[in-house]
This record gives C-alpha cells, structure tokens and sequence, in this order.
C-alpha cells in the first residue's frame, strides 16, 4: 500500500507491506538508524518517537495506519548544527553509558515536556504540576535504561523542564 | 506476522459494513499488534478505527459522554474528569506509561485482552485462544490470576485499570453494529469464562464500540487504588475504585466499590455494598463487608495471598475515603 508520511520534515511516499511497523519502516527503508529496535513489544521505549508531536512507541505503529501523519525522530530533535536542549544537558550531565536507549529517551522527553496535566504521582489533580525528580520519573517510566542511567538522565530533563 | 489486508474506515456505518468474518477493527494498537506479533490474534482484514470521528469528551446530560477514539492521555488530562470523575483520572493515569496512553484508545482499552503468560504463548494449550486446548494456568503459574468468578475452563483476569472505574462509575458501552445500535451497561459488558472463556465480553462479531457515557458522578469521596510490583509501568497485581458517601449520623448512604485483577471482568463487590449501606462508616463494618464480598472467593493454591490482599484493599481504601 502507498503512503505518504511528513519525515523530519521532509514529505516521504513509500510502498508498505500492511505488516510493516513504523519503527522498521524508518530503519530499515528510509535509512533513518536512529530510533532503536529494543524489545519490539511496547516495553522498553527505545522506539519512542513523536507521532503528530506525540509520543508513542514505533514498535507498535502499523506504518499503514500513520498515512498522513508528521513524524520526528531524534534525527529532528536538532536544529542543523544546534543540538536540541535536551541532547546539550545530556551530554552536560552525562544521561548515558551504551546510549542504545537515548534516541527514545530524547523523543519521550521532548513529548513529556509539551503534554502538562497530572501524572499517577500528582497529589492534586486540579493543577499542572512543577516536574520534580518524581514526577519526572513517572512521566518517564515507559523508557528503559538497562545501564541505570537513570540519576544523570532525570537531572538532564529537570535541568531543561526548568 | 501472517499477511492481512488494512483499510481505513470513514466513519462507524463505513467500519461496520467493511465487516466480515476475520475482520478485526484496529484503534491504538498497543495490544492489538502485539497480539498479532506473537502470533496469538491472526485477523484476516484490519478495518481501522482509530482516525473516526468519535475523538470527543462532552457533556451529556447530568454526565459525560467520551468517544471510543479518545486517547487513555486525553481521558486522564480533561478538566471534567479530573474534577468530577476523579477516579477515573486516577485509573486511567496509573495505566501502561505516557507512550502507550496517547496511542491506546477507549474503546480498545476495554476490548484489550488478558497479559495471562499462557493466552500470550502459543507454544502452549489455552482455552480463551484456542478453546478446548486446556488450561496450563490451573496447574501453573496463577499467582497473579483470578480468585473471583473463574471456571475449570479459565482463570484468566481483566487488565484494565479503566474498566474498573467505569464498572463502579455505573458507565454505558453504546456500540453499534450490523444489528443495529444499543447500550451495554457496565459491570456487565465484561463476561465470566464460563465454558466460553473465548470471549472476553458481550460484544458481538462486527460490533463497534463508539462511545461510553458516564452517568453523575457518585457522591462522596472516590479513590483509585492500585497494588504493582513496581512503583509504575505495570499491570495490577490488585486495584479499586471506590466512592463512599457518610451520612451526618456517621453511616454510609451510598457506595461503589469495584476490584481489579480478581476476575475475567471488573469485579463489581454488591455483596460489599449492600453490607456496607445503613451500617457505621468504620473499620468494623468494612471489614465486614470485605469478608462478605470475598466469602465467595475461591482462591487457587499459588494465589491465596490475593484474599487478604482484597480484604486490606477494600478495608483501607474506605478508611481512607470515610471522614
């Protein structure tokens, strides 16, 4: 089936089998590496990306069901030479030891940060609450860091919440 | 994954006529496509949903009416929910992680199927996806499985945390389908196993599910409450939502409570709630009403645990809503 998706902001038509996952369809046809194949079963967040400027998990995105949409993966997140402010704290705070799950972290943080309202941590569901290191950790517990990165990676994303 | 053909459906009356035998309506995803990658669902056409026009949460009447399509992150995050539904935020936000909650859809966050290790493996027997194949669970691995209303056939549970605050908010399915319209009340649209543990709820082949209305909330304090082996991101070991209204005498005029994890459906405690109405809002009564509700447990050797669990669950969470 033909489709047509807005890449990184480049308008993309490509012929998908209905089986195809968005994740693989980037990887592996548009030559787009960059979001990683981590357990391919919505657990881990290592396919993270924004569909439409929404976080999601690519893993389990039909590419035929995304005709039509605007994808970003972490080789968007920059702007040209000018790396994304969550890739610069990042770096400044050392958020990674293999970096297989960074490229999900980043999108998941960028799509974290736009969404506001409560999270399962919130005490009163009225407000938007500050993103403390908690609530951080909450809104981030779709991705996985198997090197327990975890410290250097909240102070990362607190750094640019702020 | 076995070849299939994909469609997408303009509007409901467009989905349910593409219907046809091995048909299944696509909405988020998240568990439908994983079912097809382990090979446990084969569908033979997606028609999807996902995109219809029902992406709307308004005001119906003296409650709320929310569309199949709504995302789970919507439905947590509307101001009318937060403020007047409080527990369904709650359920809906203690759910899957942020990623999962803007793919996943109402409608398909009630039709999900059981996270039960052996429905999801299809090296092994399993009544609910291949009926008649037997029930390795029963002499198994149950432990996080069903203490409430399951059979020889099934011990499966429901994993919604949704579905549990919609069965104590008193919520209606409406779907419509090649028979028409109609209105599937809440505890009610889930089934127990039975000797069909195949189907999961009373919807039938083709039906859609388009919309849940929310009648008024009930009143008094609510709360949703959900016992993980981890602090987020994972299924319940046990849940409740509950609301508890107390009279100015001190007794209880009115209460919901409803269990997660526990059974094939929302487990729906009346038993406890009828115990409960006219008695002293305290920790006698309610634990007297836990242990009614849960004389009719029948728990399987590796999870007795979940009987007390249930008990603290339902004790502690009134404690907490009582004034």
């Amino acid at each position: 089936m033909e489709i047509t998706l807005r890449v990184n902001g480049s308008r993309r038509t490509v012929e998908v089998d209905p089986r195809v996952s968005l994740l693989d369809l980037l990887r592996e046809r548009l030559g787009l590496t960059g979001s990683k194949k981590g357990c391919d079963h919505g657990q881990c967040g290592a396919c993270t990306m924004l569909i439409d400027g929404r976080r999601a998990n690519a893993c389990l995105a039909l590419a035929v069901a995304q005709d039509g949409s605007d994808i970003t993966t972490v080789e968007g997140l920059a702007d040209g030479d000018r790396p994304h402010p969550l890739q610069a704290a990042f770096i400044e705070h050392d958020a990674f030891q293999c970096g297989y799950c960074t490229p999900g972290q980043l999108c998941s943080a960028a799509g974290m940060l736009a969404e506001g309202g409560p999270s399962a941590v919130t005490e009163d569901l009225a407000g938007d609450p500050a993103l403390t290191a908690e609530e951080i950790r909450e809104r981030m517990s779709g991705n996985l860091c198997r090197c327990g990165a975890y410290p250097n990676i909240v102070t990362a994303i607190a750094e640019v919440a702020r | 994954m076995r070849p299939f053909e994909y469609a997408r459906a303009g509007d409901p009356a467009d989905a349910v006529a593409r219907f046809r035998p091995g048909t299944m309506y696509l909405g988020g995803g998240t568990n439908l496509v994983d079912l097809m990658r382990l090979g446990v669902a084969e569908p033979e056409f997606l028609v999807d949903v996902s995109r219809l026009p029902l992406d709307r949460i308004e005001p119906d009447g003296d409650g709320l009416r929310v569309g199949a399509a709504v995302r789970n992150s919507d439905l947590g995050a509307h101001p009318l929910v937060r403020e007047r539904y409080p527990m369904l935020a709650r359920a809906v936000l203690a759910g899957a992680s942020g990623q999962i909650r803007n793919m996943a859809t109402v409608g398909g966050n009630l039709l999900q199927r059981t996270r039960c290790p052996y429905f999801q493996d299809v090296s092994k027997p399993c009544n609910k996806r291949q009926p008649g194949s037997g029930c390795p669970a029963i002499g198994g691995d149950h432990s996080n499985l069903a203490i409430l209303g399951h059979s020889p056939a099934c011990v499966a549970t429901h994993p919604s945390d949704m579905a549990v605050a919609l069965a104590a908010l008193d919520a209606r399915v409406h779907v419509t389908g090649p028979g028409g319209d109609r209105v599937i009340p809440m505890p009610g649209l889930h089934r127990l196993p039975g000797d069909e543990p195949e189907r999961d709820t009373v919807v039938e082949p083709g039906e859609l599910v388009t919309a849940v209305h929310l009648p008024a909330p009930p009143p008094g304090a609510s709360h949703y409450r959900k016992v993980r082996e981890r602090a987020s991101f994972a299924f319940a070991l046990m849940s409740i939502a509950a609301a508890l209204d107390v009279a100015a005498d001190g007794t209880v005029r009115d209460c919901r409570i409803a269990l997660g994890a526990v059974a094939h459906a929302p487990w729906r405690c009346e038993r406890a709630e009828r115990a409960l109405r006219g008695a002293p809002a305290g920790e006698e009564s309610f634990t007297r009403a836990a242990e009614a509700e849960l004389e009719q447990a029948r728990p399987l050797p590796r999870n007795a645990h979940k009987v007390p669990l249930a008990r603290n669950l339902i004790v502690r969470t009134l404690l907490e809503l009582a004034p």
